[in-house]
């Protein structure tokens, strides 16, 4: 046995990029919606343009998520 | 239903168990055997007889939930003409007003009625797979989306809706180095490519986790013999009758927000420039 090797992993990284990389949107798509549920409860007739607001806001931070999940696969 | 579950996930199990160990679904899930027309451009596996069955489906309920149109619905053609009004009052009419919204209303509300169709076969007993899971039908509705909304913008502004969209008003004139590639990434790039990945990912993990927690429960149930560990398969069974119904919601939340992102497109196209 290799007396310098102390403990071993295997497996593939790319989970572990994925999981590193699922942070930043999930804090980021929790601040939107927070906010926009924050808008709409002070200002409730502006529900339907808040909403709209929200779900632009969804799809621009979800953009770096889902792109995390494809560097999984591009990057094999 | 969880019996046709369970035997879906013992096809998967029972060819690979002869370790006795536990083999969870793979990527492989999704290439299922070709079963017609092998060789040929036509090759159809059970993903594409899937959504072939589905535009059939879907086909017959809109020709004949609207055959007999009246002015005052009887209660099976409210049921039919629900989705349609749902979708033109809550995203098109919404996001788009009335008259840009009558305008893009076929292709939205084509878009709400595939995604939601194809979604809802991933928790159909016997079918478990839904045809939206593999890239092909997103990226084709992606795309679709994206030459729409470049071609309202172009037709709206021409020539203006490229520097509306890639030079934003309002920006001293160095930041725009920086400024335009990202914007035009931003636009032009990551929609359609987020727009894909968002429908075919979402599908793609709910179907693993299911077929997970079947299998995981047959796994605790009949193949590592009845003994003590046989209770972890009372709580995968739990999860996975949960999971179905939470599958189902997010069958017709992608649905929603699929339609929904394509109006806003078209309707940021549209925008009047301040």
């Amino acid at each position: 046995m290799d007396t310098t090797t102390l403990a071993a992993l295997s497996g593939n990284i790319a989970t572990v990029g994925y999981g590193l990389a699922a942070i930043g949107p999930g804090i980021g798509v929790g601040i939107v919606v927070g906010k926009a549920i924050e808008g709409i409860s002070r200002q409730p007739e502006l529900q339907g343009r808040l909403q709209t607001q929200m779900f632009i806001g969804i799809a621009f931070t979800e953009a770096l998520a889902l792109i995390g999940i494809a560097t999984g696969f591009i990057f094999r | 239903m969880e019996r046709a579950l369970l035997h879906h996930a013992l096809t998967q199990i029972s060819m690979a168990a002869e370790d006795g160990g536990f083999h969870a679904p793979t990527i492989d899930e999704f290439f299922p055997p070709i079963v017609l027309f092998e060789g040929t451009p036509f090759a159809l596996n059970r993903i594409m007889l899937i959504r072939l069955a589905v535009m059939v489906v879907l086909v017959l309920f809109v020709v004949l939930g609207t055959r007999a149109l009246r002015l005052v619905p009887t209660r099976m053609s409210s049921i039919v003409e629900f989705p349609f009004d749902f979708v033109r009052k809550n995203i098109a009419y919404e996001v788009l007003g009335e008259h840009d919204g009558k305008r893009f209303l076929p292709l939205i509300t084509t878009i709400f009625f595939l995604v939601i169709g194809m979604n809802v076969t991933s928790i159909i007993p016997g079918l478990n797979i839904a045809g939206t899971s593999v890239i092909g039908l997103p990226l084709l509705l992606a795309v679709i989306a994206w030459v729409v909304f470049i071609y309202a913008g172009l037709k709206k502004n021409g020539a203006g809706f490229l520097k509306a969209s890639l030079f934003p008003p309002g920006v001293p004139k160095p930041l725009y180095l920086l400024l335009t590639p990202i914007e035009f990434l931003s636009t032009f790039i990551l929609r359609p490519v987020t727009l894909t990945l968002r429908l075919t990912m979402n599908m793609l993990v709910g179907h693993l986790l299911l077929v997970l927690f079947f299998s995981a429960t047959w796994f605790f149930f009949f193949q590592q013999g009845p003994n003590g560990f046989s209770l972890f398969g009372l709580g995968t069974l739990a999860f996975g009758a949960a999971f179905t119904l939470f599958e189902l919601f997010v069958a017709a939340l992608q649905a929603y927000i699929f339609a929904l992102l394509t109006a806003v497109y078209i309707q940021l196209s549209l925008a009047e420039e301040h």
